[in-house]
């Protein structure tokens, strides 16, 4: 147990510190939220219809960039064999890495929507209602992502190859939390039904997501 | 003749060219009579015609699916009994399997046209096939973007099985998405049961291309065998060409001349 809390404090105190990049993620999410009433227009009524929509996707995408730094940097400097060697299990190791991630890169996220939500015009309960499902439904993408970012280290490859394979397994949690917020929004169905399979959806790739990345280290680092 | 007899290339490459040319000519039968039976096959009340693409589209489509479990099955050959032939019989799958669901989306939309008005409409099956092409699409990148085959057969077999459980998933929760946003002037299929004269040639034909697959996949396991020799053998070559003229100093072009010959 202290050696997995360690390692949590350890992977976050790095990706706080300079080199770490973890709020890069928040500076691409304020900035893709800010290109969208480029391209849509600054109609204020489309935007805040559509904001749940695009505070999602720049959440996605976001969270999918910082991904490939999750195993890469350790693996450049050698602790990912120390990791791999040691004798907590894998699993439980992967699974502290992508909670200290989320805690790191996805949290932030979640905290930068409330200001997002001004600018595209949404109004207190939207923004909360947002916030909310972001909160259920990131976790999701971190651990459903740590699946890509094992294949991309034991690859040698990341970046474009890691988001093409991840994207489409996140596509549930984007349909239930959009769903989600929409219904919180504007009905006319119930918030509880989306919202209940959001967070079972998070749940699910807790479950899945350290066995398989370990699966995918313990095969592929040589 | 069990499974593990088949683990040496050599005999499964003895024993695939015994049985492909009888496994092509029932292929080829069987699709004769399908097509025979579906043109045969009377026309719908309602969609008149346009019915028979169903006789391609919908073996297609079951075949899209299949693919992805036989690919799944094997990935656990990779995973789990280190067969060495498992990861070759994942690699063959994946083309075939993109083709099948391109041929799907393709006949689906092309049904599409004269019934719904146009060629695409997010409906929830439509959908969900593409996101399964989508995923085959990736599957064959992740293929391509190694040179090592057993780096990257250990890698794609990860994939494939953390796919297998996200595609009910995903097919559930685009049912849902669509039911969310359904479109109003889709018209469905009408009748919920099919009739007799519909469904025996459906039935050929669905057992006609998982015949084909079968023999697509087994030719294409052998090229890829044969694929694996040809680069080892390539290998062996060039180590030996430089091997060579590491120690032959002095005419490191004659060298590299007679090891090539």
């Amino acid at each position: 147990m202290t050696a997995l809390s360690a390692l949590i404090r350890r992977d976050i105190r790095i990706a706080l510190r300079v080199g770490g990049g973890a709020l890069i993620g928040v500076l691409f999410f304020l900035t893709v939220v800010v290109l969208m009433p480029f391209a849509v227009g600054p109609d204020l009524a489309l935007l805040s219809r559509l904001g749940p929509a695009i505070l999602w996707l720049g959440a996605l995408l976001a969270s999918l960039l910082t991904l490939d730094r999750l195993f890469m940097a350790d693996h450049e400097d050698g602790s990912l064999d120390l990791i791999t060697m040691s004798r907590t299990p894998l699993e439980l190791a992967c699974a502290a890495k992508a909670l200290a991630h989320w805690l790191a890169a996805g949290l932030p996220l979640i905290v930068a929507t409330p200001v997002l939500g001004l600018l595209l015009n949404l109004d207190m309960v939207a923004t909360g209602a947002v916030a909310l499902t972001l909160l259920a439904g990131t976790p999701a993408l971190t651990f459903t992502g740590m699946i890509g970012a094992g294949l991309a280290v034991t690859l040698h490859r990341g970046g474009l190859l890691m988001a093409v394979l991840v994207l489409p397994l996140s596509i549930p949690v984007l349909i239930f939390g959009v769903a989600a917020s929409q219904a919180a929004i504007v009905g006319p169905m119930t918030f509880g039904a989306p919202f209940s399979i959001l967070c079972a959806l998070s749940l699910v790739s807790l479950v899945v997501g350290p066995f398989a990345a370990a699966a995918s280290l313990r095969h592929g680092l040589d | 003749m069990s499974l593990i007899d088949l683990a040496n290339p050599t005999r499964f490459l003895a024993l695939t060219a015994r049985v492909l040319p009888w496994l092509a000519g029932a292929t080829v039968i069987l699709l004769a009579i399908g097509l025979y039976q579906s043109a045969l096959a009377p026309d719908d009340y309602q969609q008149g015609a346009t019915v028979k693409i169903m006789f391609i589209h919908v073996p297609n489509a079951w075949l899209s699916m299949f693919v992805w479990g036989v690919m799944s099955i094997a990935s656990l050959g990779t995973l789990v009994w280190r067969h060495p032939l498992a990861d070759v019989a994942a690699k063959a799958a994946a083309p075939i399997g993109a083709s099948f669901t391109f041929l799907a989306l393709l006949t689906g939309s092309l049904w599409g046209r004269p019934m719904w008005g146009t060629y695409w409409e997010w409906d929830a099956r439509l959908t969900s096939v593409l996101i399964l092409f989508l995923m085959y699409l990736g599957l064959m990148a992740l293929w391509r973007a190694v040179d090592d085959p057993s780096r990257a057969a250990r890698a794609a077999a990860v994939l494939t099985l953390v796919g297998a459980i996200n595609l009910p998933i995903i097919k559930f929760s685009v049912d849902w998405w669509n039911t969310l946003h359904q479109p109003a002037s889709v018209m469905r299929m009408g009748g919920s049961t099919l009739d007799k004269s519909f469904l025996i040639p459906l039935l050929l034909m669905a057992i006609a291309f998982t015949l084909l697959f079968v023999t697509l996949h087994l030719a294409a396991m052998r090229n890829e065998i044969l694929r694996r020799r040809v680069r080892s053998l390539q290998m062996m070559q060039a180590s030996r060409v430089a091997f060579s003229s590491e120690v032959g100093t002095g005419s490191r072009q004659e060298n590299a001349s007679t090891g090539a010959a």
